[in-house]
Parts: structure tokens; sequence; C-alpha cells
């Protein structure tokens, strides 16, 4: 089972790496990312204190998680918010349905959301019967295509404007194929907004919950997670638990931090702040808002001291764009929902190893994850946790289906290899003889695939305990 | 089963979540220097130009002169306004002074709730709304609309119009959180805005204008 699954991931990066178009559009894309970035972040003392005091608020908000949440439940309720609590996705689903099915609702318009796609949500509704419709433009195109998103930020990044134009044309009716930008976004914009107009309940996601007010607030440039918050009479939020901040002074710096990393601006076009439904004289706003708080294994994580820094993770996709392993397969070929390094290591913890434990091998640990990180997750480290976790025969090990990959022959060499360094004469017969045959080993079984982009290293003929004892050189 | 799942999730977040001892350490705020006030304007305005905002900075007493000419320009028919406010009062009084060769655009007032004035909403062509204040450090309006100045009236119309006191403008978001302390009276909705509606997503192009409004306008008034 598990080895079915490297297979598949083996494969779907060969399969990425053959595709040069695909290749073409990364490349440029996250080279884009990456210079935006910088430029926004241009003074290094200034971005290295706004990343820690990101880290410090997002480390503060997880060691009185239980209690901030409590707090926000009860700001939002008092606000008139309904607060629902999902353990599993497909309750989350649940109560969206649920929602829907009290207003006798069929069209829902979403803004965009990782949460709901976690939640397999558009399929789930789908199949009750439910229209629900991705507003953000790369989630409108994406959905089109039946396709999921290759970017936490910047869904539709693997289409060029060719691709586009022929999907715009073959699944819109009455559409001209065009490859002016402009125009296709003409052709969104009306497409949606009748959409929006029909609109029974909007759904969109949560950048960052306030504890101390009960407010949600979402970042976005297009206007479109403000018309599905604001138009439709009934608004349902999803947000993972670990969204939570204590208080509103809080935001401007994870603003600043988010919206930096993402796309390289000091703010987006809009930060929208909702604190309660329409109330008493106001015109707009829904009548009705609710607040879907999903676990998903979140909680489970945050029993592990090192683990639970995945916790900080703000969404902003800058690892992703940092990372030649993604940068050159895309996200589609992760097979997750949350591709790149934070999906690396996410996913292994919410899936189980067996499942996706297998992405953990995809790095070189170069650490350009965690240098760029605006909350400073030392996404290497836990990489390396994983693996480790992945062959543990600890029983203190703690992600789910830890020591998968223990084996039989692994467990030996290790043991062999243990007994070598703990017996020095056994160890320099060992040396002796590995420097007479070492050259001479036939690169076959694990050897050969290990050497495969590899040199295999030259071992020397005398060890470094002859060497220095010939130079003599005495305990100094 | 809702209330279940809550007692579980909050059972294991409990038993996870062993606090620190630096769980109270305050964090320490964003370091910056109060600006003066036409260096604030200056930010705000450079800030909000580069991302394609129109910004007039203009004499209080005669803004409306700058504004007949931009819904001239525009060929505005109609605009979308909040009577009742100081901004809809002046436009009132400065509309029906007008004989007619001003060719001024209808001011639309958004009657009754969204439900009945949805329509009509969507064929507005400019919509002109006050201001809470600015923040010049990032360049961005601060808008809290009301039962006066709705929701929509920012976002659905193609041009939104903001008129915004330059003594409003705050050197940042911290700023505008502690001295007008938000956490006490967070209205319904608060938003932030920066410039027009825009999107990245085919190529990395921008584009303007692709759910919400096309054009912003900002009137900055100085006394």
């Amino acid at each position: 089972m598990a080895n079915d699954i490297e297979f598949d991931f083996r494969q779907n990066v060969s399969r990425a790496l053959k595709d040069k178009q695909l290749r073409k559009n990364f490349k440029f894309a996250m080279g884009n990312f990456i210079l935006k970035r910088k430029q926004i972040f241009s003074d290094d003392r200034e971005t290295e204190q706004l990343r820690t005091i990101g880290s410090a608020i997002k480390v503060r908000a997880l060691t009185r998680l239980p209690l901030l949440l409590e707090q926000l439940e009860a700001r939002c309720t008092h606000n008139g918010i309904q607060v629902h609590w999902a353990e599993t996705t497909a309750e989350a689903n649940q109560q969206v349905l649920r929602i829907m099915n009290t207003h006798r609702a069929t069209r829902l318009v979403k803004g965009k959301s990782m949460v709901s796609e976690e939640m397999g949500l558009n399929e789930f509704l789908q199949e009750n019967g439910i229209e629900a419709i991705e507003t953000d433009l790369g989630e409108f195109i994406i959905q089109l295509n039946a396709e999921k998103p290759s970017h936490i930020i910047v869904p539709a990044i693997h289409k060029n404007k060719e691709q586009i134009a022929r999907i715009f044309h073959e699944k819109i009716p009455d559409t001209p194929y065009t490859e002016n930008v402009e125009a296709l976004n003409a052709i969104a914009r009306k497409t949606l907004r009748q959409k929006f107009f029909k609109a029974q309940v909007g759904l969109s996601g949560v950048n960052f919950a306030v504890a101390e007010t009960g407010t949600l607030c979402l970042v976005e440039n297009e206007g479109n997670g403000r018309m599905c918050t604001t138009l439709p009479p009934v608004h349902i939020a999803v947000m993972g638990l670990e969204k939570v901040v204590e208080k509103l002074a809080d935001l401007p710096p994870l603003l600043r931090l988010l919206t930096g990393s993402a796309t390289g601006q000091l703010i987006t076009t809009y930060v929208n702040m909702i604190t309660s439904p329409r109330k008493g004289s106001e015109k707009d706003g829904p009548r009705e808002v609710h607040l879907v708080i999903l676990d998903n294994g979140r909680s489970e994580i945050l029993a592990d001291p090192q683990l639970r820094q995945t916790l900080h993770c703000i969404r902003c996709g800058t690892c992703l764009n940092h990372c030649p392993v993604y940068t050159r397969i895309g996200g589609h070929a992760y097979g997750f929902v949350y591709p790149g390094p934070i999906g690396m290591i996410l996913n292994p913890q919410v899936e189980g190893l067996k499942k996706a434990g297998v992405l953990a091998t995809a790095s070189s640990l170069c650490e350009a994850c965690a240098e760029v990180c605006p909350v400073k997750i030392p996404i290497p480290q836990l990489l390396r946790r994983l693996r480790n976790e992945s062959y543990s025969s600890d029983t203190f090990c703690t992600v789910k289906e830890c020591g998968y990959q223990r084996n039989l022959i692994d467990s030996l060499a290790w043991k062999g290899w243990e007994f070598m360094n703990t017996h020095p004469r056994i160890n320099a017969v060992g040396q002796k003889i590995m420097g007479i045959l070492g050259p001479r080993v036939p690169p076959l079984g694990p050897l050969k695939q290990w050497t495969r982009y590899r040199a295999l290293p030259k071992f020397a003929g005398k060890s470094l305990h002859q060497l220095v004892e010939e130079q003599g050189v005495e305990n100094e | 089963m809702s209330n279940r799942s809550r007692d579980r999730i909050f059972s294991r977040l409990q038993a996870a979540g062993k606090p620190a001892s630096s769980a109270s350490a305050a964090t320490p705020g964003l370091p910056f220097e109060a600006l003066g006030l036409d260096e604030r304007v200056d930010k705000l305005r450079g800030l909000m130009e580069a991302v394609r905002t129109e910004i007039h900075v203009v004499e209080a007493t005669n803004w409306i002169e700058s504004l007949k000419g931009i819904l001239r320009k525009r060929e505005i028919k109609t605009l979308l306004y909040a009577p009742d406010t100081a901004i809809g009062d002046a436009l009132t009084k400065q509309w029906s002074a007008d004989d007619g060769s001003d060719r001024l655009p209808e001011l639309v007032v958004y009657e009754g709730a969204i439900e009945e004035f949805k329509d009509r909403l969507f064929q507005i062509d400019a919509a002109i709304t006050s201001t809470q204040g600015g923040i010049a450090e990032t360049g961005a309006i601060i808008l809290w609309p009301d039962r006066k100045e709705p929701r929509l009236m920012s976002l659905v119309p193609p041009i939104h119009i903001a008129v915004l006191a330059a003594e409003k403008i705050y050197t940042t978001f911290s700023e505008a959180i502690i001295t007008e302390n938000w956490p006490d009276k967070m209205p319904t909705n608060v938003v932030l805005i920066s410039g027009p509606s825009k999107t990245a997503d085919i190529e990395l192009t921008l584009a303007f204008g692709v759910h919400g409004p096309k054009e912003l306008i900002v009137f900055i008034l100085k006394n």
C-alpha cells in the first residue's frame, strides 16, 4: 500500500518534470514571486523584526489555544455569529449542507478557501444537488476545467493564457476565443456578477479570527470575497482552529507578513473585517453569519511541542515559491490539497505517514523555506522529524503510523553500524577491509538507487587514527 | 452532534496545551516613527497611486467643484450617495443650486434594504462615501460602513469615490486601532481599501476591476 503511493508520487514527479509547458509556467511565476517579495522586504533588519513578532504572536496564540477559541466562540455568539465545531471534514461538510437546507438554498458562491478544499466541499455539495461556484478568478478557471489548485495563493498558475482562453471558450456559453487578459477578466466579471446576484448563500475562508472582538479578517484583491460575504442573505465562514489570534492589535504585523510574503504587496486591495451579521436598520450584509471551526487532526498536532509549529502557518505560500522542488514539479504532483514545503509537513500529520509520509522525502533540506517563512516554521527540521518517524521504532513517536517504513534490512544495517562503532578493534579491521574492498563494491540494490544521482564516496586506504599516529601527533 | 464534537476537540486541546511560562509575555509592537501631516498625505498618496488609485488633494472648501469635473469627464449618469451625512448634505445643496448647465448626474439614494435595492444597485455608475480615516504606512483608506452608507456602496458600482480628511490619516494601522480604541467598538464591518479591485491570476498579468470597482477616486481634504 505504502509502496503503491510512493510509486505514484514518483510517477507524478517524473510526469511533471517531463511537462515543459508546466515547468516554464512555474519557473516564470515563482521567479516573479521571489522578486516581488524581495522588493517589499528589502530591509533585512526590519523583516527579521517583523518575522520575530509574527512568530511570537502565533506562539502566544497556540499556547493558549483552548482559551482563545472559547473566547472567540463567546464573542462571536454575543455578536450574533453562529459557531459550529467540526472534528472532521465530513462533519464540516454536513454542517454547511444543513445550513443550506435550512434555507432551502441550492446556489452558493465561494470566496477562496483552502479549508474548503481540504473538506472537498465543492464535490460534496454537488453530490447533494447544490451549485457551488468558485468566484476567485484563479479558482473559477480551474473549477471550469474540473481541476484542483496547484498553488495555495494563485491556484491556476499552472495554466497559461492560451489554455485559459480555450477553457473559457469551451466551458462558458457564447464566449469567443480570446487571449487578451483584460477581455478574459471581463468575461469572468460578467459571468460571476450574475452568480453573485442570484446566490442564496456565500461561503468564505478566514485569514485571522480575532478572539478579543469576535472578528473575522479576510484579505483579497479582487472583491469577490467581499461580494460573497456581503451580498447573499447568509454567510458561512470556514476556518481551521489554528487561525485564531488573541487581539486586534495582532493583525497589523500579521497582515504585513501575510501579504508581503504571499504576493509582495504592502497591503491587499481589501482587508475585510466582519464582526456581526446585519444589525438593526443596516441595509445590507448577510442576516445570518455562521462560523464553522474545523479540527481535522490539528488538535493532535498541537500535542507535540516540536510539530505544533506546523500550526503557526498563515498560508502565505511563500515556501512554495522558494522551493526548488515545488518550482520544478508544480502543485499537482504532490497529490494533496496543500502542496510544497508546508504540505510536506502538514499532510503526513493529518493523513498519516502511510498515506503521505513519502512527501517528506521530496526535499533537499536546502533551508530556503525556513529562511523566508514569515512565522519562522523550521520546515526542514520538521521534515527530518517526519522522515525519522517513518522509520522509528521508538514507542514515543507521535505521528500517525510512525515506523511504517521500518524494515529488517535497515534495522540490521543500523544495528551493524552501532556494533562496529562501539567495538574499536572490529571497527579497525572493518576499515581495513573496506579500504581494500570498498572501491570494488558493485552498485547493486539500494546502492544502485543511491548512486543514480550521487558519486559513491571513496573509502580511504588508511583511517584517521592511522594517519594521526604516523604523523606523530599524540593527544593534542 | 456538534456539541459533542466541541467537547472532544476541547478535551484534546486542553490535554495538548501545557501553557508555557512565557504565555503572558506581550509581543512588542512594530516600531514606527510618527509622520507629520504632509508626510502622511504624501506617503498615502504615493502608495495608493502606485496601485492605480486616483488621488486629488484639495481644499476642503471647494472639493465639490473638482468632483463635478470628474463626474462630467467620465460621463457619470447616476451617483449613489448618502443623504443625512456631511457629504450628502453638501452634495444636495450644490445639486439643488445647479440650473442644469453643470450636466450633473442624478443623485441616487440607497432606498430600502439590499433585497429591494439590488436591481437598481447593479445599474449604478458610481458611488460616493465618507471614510473613517487612512493609513499612510501601507496606503489605504478605512471604511466603517453603516446604516447610512451601506457596505455594498463601495463594492458594486464600477466607480467608488471616497472622501478623506487629511488629519484622519494615521501613520500606521496599529495607531488607528489604538487611537480610536477599535477593540471596544468594532462595527458590523470594517474594510481597508488600497485601490481598485484587481487580479493577477492569469499569468500574473495585472488587470483591474475584476469583481469590485474598476476605479477608486479619493479626495483628500485639507483645511
